[in-house]
């Protein structure tokens, strides 16, 4: 009897390790196969360059216009949400942590963020033939803005929802408003979380190819104004691989890699960073 | 009074981006059914769900490929990662030592955050030449590998992510009591866990895969460029699909060219946006009441 129960005990904690296994397994597969297939395309030109003349039939040049172009797109779409996220995360903290009101804002935001970037597009694109607009940076920038904002918007929210009590009591018992506590205090102690979730819905961003499909456009040269169409990095890989050329898809890997290493030093960076800013936070 | 009046200044202030995030969501619900509205009132709604022809130039809009092709694709991904995630998710919350979650969790993370598009290139270095060469020469199959199933194990590891951390969230809310007390009655770990904090969890971890399920839906890069992409209803696992997502994203570029064409994308983006919403709505609802509870 003791036996089978303990039998199944191990069974089971075997195909725990087992999944764990695979689900880091295959993240490392990820990672070791581009950068096998990539390392060897990669050279410096790729990233100083931007794309010559038959670049896709395999000649010289990089793909510096799709870096500088995600670069511009992530800032400008980053900037874009946090000024929806950062009011609406204020906003949320005036109301009790009961309020139905609240509840029913966060659940919006949440359906908001669990919409498909596609359809952020395609909303987009509808709006963007409406004013028989071009696709441009500024476009991107307004649907990468609006897609990432849901998301943004409830990682702050969750930040300043952490602040405990009683520091925002403290805050009270001197005098302070409501308003002053949530601007002064609650905002500086969330500090460090809103560092981490900023970054992390820049990395959204800048990885995300579907919303931009049919809203920022396509250029081999780097964008001098708004409403100039931009390059972004996830485009860039796509349309190498669908070269016919072995050398164009080799570049897409080395390009992924060049991706791949940019999301890198966000994760770690918000890693740091948030660290960094803890110190200054009442533990 | 001064001050009740500029409290209430900053309240109407800070309410305008609140709003907007509603207004954004609604505008999108009402363009797209607007612009699906053409291709509503010329061709019955069965038609456009359950007939399977697609052929656009001459005017039939059959969605039933795509909407076989989403579920195939969906469901297969659904079947391999949830017992995985769970398994991860249960091991993380019930026996992994503080250390060994502190090295997971960012390992996690960093899952979540690679772009669509290397999951994709991933599928095609390794997914598609694997099941080509490996696996359907053993079922004597023949494929180019572009088909369900990579699109099914691509999609599957990209939802790991947050199948495993919500699901880790849900086990973390059973109390520590119930464990304590089944343990103490002399069950061993996994009769505790099999018995007591899985049935404790159990809505909540209902919503975790609803919620992974709405996720899967809608991506859309990774999976198109390794599912072949033929507007047929798939038969097996080792026919290629064309998932709702990748007609949207394909064919946006010559929608304007052929009538009716455009208003049947967005007709597509429709069930896709219903469809997701609808799930969200439910997880949510399944969350709220799991607060309620604890």
């Amino acid at each position: 009897m003791m036996d089978r129960r303990q039998t199944e005990e191990k069974i089971f904690k075997g195909l725990m390790y087992l999944s764990l296994a695979i689900v880091v397994g295959s993240l490392f597969a990820v990672f070791a196969i581009v950068i096998i297939k990539g390392i060897f395309a990669l050279n410096i030109a790729m990233v100083t360059q931007t794309p010559h003349g038959g670049y896709y039939l395999g000649k010289e040049g990089g793909i510096l216009n799709a870096i500088i172009g995600s670069i511009y797109l992530s800032v400008g779409a980053i900037i874009l949400a946090l000024i929806i996220s950062i009011p609406t995360a204020w906003y949320l903290q005036k109301f009790s942590r009961t309020s139905k009101y609240a509840a029913a804002i966060r659940m919006v935001l949440d359906i908001a963020s669990g919409i498909p970037s596609l359809l952020y597009g395609a909303f987009i694109f509808l709006i963007m033939i409406m004013f028989q607009a071009r696709a441009s940076l500024l476009w991107g920038i307004i649907t990468v803005g609006l897609f990432i904002a849901p998301l943004l918007t409830r990682a702050i929210d969750e930040v300043m929802q952490t602040v405990p009590v009683k520091l925002k009591e403290a805050s009270y018992s001197l005098g302070a408003t409501r308003w002053e506590t949530i601007f002064r205090v609650v905002t500086r102690q969330a500090f460090p979380g809103l560092i981490t979730a900023v970054l992390v819905a820049f990395g959204r961003g800048i990885g995300d190819a579907a919303s931009v499909l049919f809203t920022a456009g396509y250029t081999d040269s780097i964008p001098t104004s708004i409403n100039d169409p931009v390059a972004t990095l996830p485009l860039a890989i796509f349309f190498q691989l669908g070269s016919p050329f072995p050398q164009v898809q080799e570049r897409a890997y080395a390009s992924v890699i060049i991706l791949l290493v940019i999301v890198l030093i966000i994760c770690i960076g918000s890693r740091y960073l948030s660290k960094k800013y803890a110190r200054y936070s009442i533990k | 009074m001064i001050q009740e009046s500029r409290d209430r200044v900053i309240s109407s202030v800070l309410f305008i981006p609140t709003l907007f995030s509603g207004i954004v969501l609604i505008a999108m619900i009402v363009v797209l059914f607007q612009k699906s509205g053409k291709i509503l009132t010329q061709l019955p709604l069965t038609e456009l769900l359950f007939s399977s022809s697609w052929e656009p130039i001459a005017g039939n809009f059959g969605f039933l490929p795509f909407i076989m092709g989403t579920i195939w694709v969906t469901a297969l991904a659904m079947l391999t990662a949830i017992p995985i995630s769970l398994l991860s998710a249960i091991y993380l919350s019930e026996y992994a030592h503080v250390k060994v979650r502190e090295i997971i969790q960012p390992v996690i993370d960093l899952l979540a955050g690679i772009p669509s598009v290397v999951y994709g290139l991933f599928g095609i270095l390794l997914v598609v030449p694997f099941i080509k060469n490996y696996i359907a020469p053993a079922v004597g199959v023949l494929t180019s590998g572009y088909c369900v199933l990579a699109g099914g194990i691509v999609l599957a590891i990209m939802v790991f992510p947050i199948l495993i951390s919500l699901s880790f969230e849900v086990l973390r809310t059973v109390p520590d009591e119930m464990r304590e007390a089944s343990l103490g009655l002399g069950a061993t770990r996994w009769e505790t866990i099999k018995y007591v904090v899985l049935k404790r969890a159990f809505p909540g971890i209902i919503a975790a895969i609803i919620l992974g399920f709405s996720r899967a839906f809608g991506e859309t890069m990774a999976v198109l460029m390794v599912v072949g992409n033929v507007a047929k209803v798939p038969n097996s696992v080792f026919d290629p699909a064309y998932p709702i997502p990748a007609l949207i994203a394909n064919n946006y570029g010559e929608m304007m060219s052929i009538p009716l064409y455009d208003s049947a994308l967005m007709f597509a983006a429709l069930i896709l946006l219903v469809i997701v919403v609808a799930f969200n709505i439910a997880a949510k609802y399944v969350f709220l009441k799991l607060s309620v509870m604890t």
